[in-house]
């Protein structure tokens, strides 16, 4: 069974340690660590606007989001005027059989696909495979990933988990049809390649899916962002275009598009600006000589109705940058598989309780240093660590924090309820710890904290505690 | 209750509205109407010249290249020139755009053919709409004129860009659609273009010519500046 429709959240721990034994896996995050920080760094420090646009950018969508109801009516009529057809699905089946309708009306034998991430948290391709219906992914990471069996492991890079020699052993496998003595060393050997298959795939294609980056209510426009221009040949190819989106995507105006549109790139890959930004307002018009025939819009509720007013409301700003994934230790540590289902990293800790509960996706706000990076880098300000936290304050009511971690939180809230009795009892702890200690100065082996000392030495406390010095300190002066 | 009134029912409950709310309505509805700018970064705001001059970098950091001629009727000379440097058969696709119909190209040895694309044709040529100086992005739009094929699937592809249609930012060709195609209208579809396309997604590594055009080459038209 899948990870979609059995997420292996739950085993965020299992999952997290093959990851650190993974070398391959590795060797691939360590270079993701450097690149997309630096290139956000640098393109954030070229433009003195950076951070008041951070705060517009918030404001729109918070603005937005307490306006819903009002600007997806004012965009549904849009898309209507021109053309185009508005579907909505209160949840991931629902989404789903109104896709695979379209493609039993329309005959349809194959999908091409540009990237979406909500077409992966419906399990599109599961359903269309099902159906008899072949679906492409077409975004070059997607395609590998797809070859592979696998969900992404990044929002923006689905493959980035992968080196180059894992993805020519992809290729060799799956395109018997070339010669299997061709030169593949080189990458962009593998990037010509992977154009020559799919270009045949885009020009046969019956139905092009795209995601949206954002809907825009004034005009009726989907619109996608990438720098492959796989969305573009999807959507301009086939007959009819669907566009799948959660209906957060609604953005009021084109200069709010345009205020997103300038942190979006910078955010994500540290670009000024994608390669290519399309916006698409219904079918053909008379007289154009391509463009898709029917233009269907389905939008996906999924829960999100019920997050606003809650205190994970502000969740719903996200972009979908993937900031938050490139700056996060833990994300660099285990990879973006190790969370278990379609949202990684400090965004997907947030969102994926919120989408399939608490029960299942509980251990992903507790995979945190609370180090912050992720909310000082997202564009949309959303305060991520809260709400990781609010989300550990939930399960903890709920009993599902396991019973040793209860307990010790237990015996931790009596003494810091107790000053005295606190101040005493570190005393005690420290000092025996200090005298134990002394020799060394670090301890190999330590009861209760073999988590920790299987891999490093803890060091030892010099005996007193920082209550006591800074009483010593401050009664000497 | 059908899908869409429940969504709409959830939605004002969790905001606590009915949705008939007068002052609601009358903020959302001013906002679609006017569409208040937001922050519009000074770098694009610039003279002519110096906004020519910071497209220029812009792109060509972005991996287009640009040349600048002194008027439409240098541009087939020049294309011919581009195709020829990069080892380029002299063919060329093109819509039906009268500015682009009115060049000399006879006086070149590129062949030209008209209409959309089908997927076989190597070299492409489009006028854009518009241009973006603070981010070196193409404004192009769909039509007869320009067919978008032509934006995505020639391997090469050159776009010519007439000076005057070079905007400091983006908020600037809002308006420019709107004067053309009425508020709230839109071209079937608009495509912004910054470079070439490119993946990242082999290894980190960014290379050009993904499923798009593998070279951008934009021809600007500067007419009467003293620029050159």
């Amino acid at each position: 069974m899948s990870v979609h429709a059995n997420p292996t959240s739950p085993h965020f721990k299992d999952n997290a340690h093959k990851a650190l034994g993974d070398p391959q896996l590795q060797q691939a995050m360590g270079k993701l660590r450097i690149g997309f920080t630096a290139a956000r760094a640098a393109s954030a420090a070229r433009l003195p606007e950076f951070e008041a646009l951070r705060d517009s950018a918030r404001d729109i969508k918070n603005h937005t989001l307490a306006n819903l109801d009002l600007y997806l009516e004012a965009y549904e009529k849009k898309v209507v005027e021109a053309g185009g057809h508005v579907h909505y699905a209160r949840d991931a089946a629902e989404a789903r059989k109104i896709i695979l309708d379209i493609c039993k009306e329309k005959g349809a034998k194959t999908v091409a696909k540009g990237k979406s991430m909500i077409s992966e948290e419906i399990a599109l391709n599961e359903a269309l495979d099902a159906a008899g219906v072949r679906p492409i992914e077409t975004d070059l990471g997607e395609y590998i990933i797809q070859l592979r069996g696998e969900i992404p492991s990044h929002i923006i890079g689905p493959a980035v988990h992968l080196t180059k020699d894992q993805i020519e052993a992809e290729f060799r496998k799956a395109h018997t049809h070339l010669d299997k003595d061709r030169n593949l060393e080189e990458p962009t050997s593998l990037l010509a390649e992977a154009r020559g298959v799919l270009r045949e795939k885009f020009l046969s294609a019956d139905i092009g899916l795209t995601g949206a980056n954002f809907l825009i209510a004034e005009t009726g426009s989907s619109v996608i962002v990438t720098n492959e221009g796989n969305g573009d040949l999807s959507q301009t190819l086939a007959k009819t275009h669907i566009v799948i989106a959660s209906l957060e995507k609604i953005v009021p105006t084109l200069e709010d598009a345009s205020q997103l549109l300038r942190v979006l790139a910078r955010s994500a890959t540290g670009q000024e600006l994608s390669v290519y930004t399309t916006f698409s307002t219904g079918p053909r018009r008379d007289g154009d000589p391509d463009g898709p025939q029917d233009y269907h819009v389905v939008l996906l509720d999924n829960g999100r109705t019920s997050m606003i007013g809650t205190e994970f409301q502000e969740m719903l700003r996200c972009i979908r940058c993937g900031a938050c994934m490139n700056h996060c230790p833990v994300y660099h540590a285990v990879g973006g598989h190790a969370y278990g289902w379609v949202y990684p990293g400090p965004m997907g800790a947030v969102l994926t309780p919120s989408l399939i509960g608490v029960e299942k996706g509980g251990l992903l706000p507790n995979a945190s240093t609370f180090c912050g990076r992720c909310e000082a880098v997202c564009p949309m300000r959303i305060p991520l660590p809260k709400m990781m936290r609010h989300w550990r304050e939930r399960e903890f009511e709920r009993h599902l924090t396991p019973s040793v971690q209860r307990a010790g939180l237990g015996a931790w809230a009596f003494f810091a309820r107790r000053p005295a009795l606190y101040r005493l009892a570190t005393r005690i702890g420290m000092g025996a710890l200090g005298f134990m200690g002394r020799n060394k100065g670090r301890f190999s082996k330590l009861p209760f904290a073999s988590g920790w000392t299987q891999m490093r030495d803890f060091p030892a406390p010099e005996g007193e505690t920082f209550q006591a010095q800074w009483k010593r300190e401050r009664g000497g002066r | 209750m059908s899908a869409r009134d429940e969504i709409f029912a959830s939605l004002r409950r969790s905001l606590h509205v009915s949705g008939a709310e007068g002052p609601r309505r009358a903020a959302a509805e001013s906002r679609l109407r006017e569409n208040p700018r937001g922050v519009v970064p000074q770098r694009g705001n610039l003279p002519r010249a110096e906004r020519i001059a910071l497209f220029k970098r812009m792109a060509e950091s972005a991996f287009a290249s640009v040349s600048i001629v002194e008027n439409a009727r240098a541009v087939p000379a020049e294309a011919a020139r581009w195709l020829r440097d990069n080892n380029l058969p002299a063919t060329l696709r093109r819509g039906a755009d009268e500015r682009l119909a009115d060049m000399p190209w006879r006086e070149t040895a590129v062949a030209v053919s008209e209409g959309a694309s089908d997927g076989h044709d190597l070299n492409g040529v489009s006028h854009a709409f518009g241009a973006v100086a603070e981010s070196g992005t193409l404004v192009m739009t769909s039509g007869a004129d320009n067919p978008t094929t032509l934006n995505f699937l020639p391997d090469n592809h050159i776009v010519v860009l007439s000076a005057d249609d070079l905007a400091g930012d983006y908020e600037s060709i809002f308006d420019w659609l709107r004067a053309r195609y009425g508020k709230g209208m839109m071209p079937r579809a608009l495509n912004w273009i910054t470079g070439p396309s490119r993946s990242a997604d082999i290894a980190q590594t960014m290379l050009l010519g993904a499923h798009g055009p593998r070279k951008l080459h934009i021809v600007i038209v500067d007419e009467g500046t003293g620029l050159l």
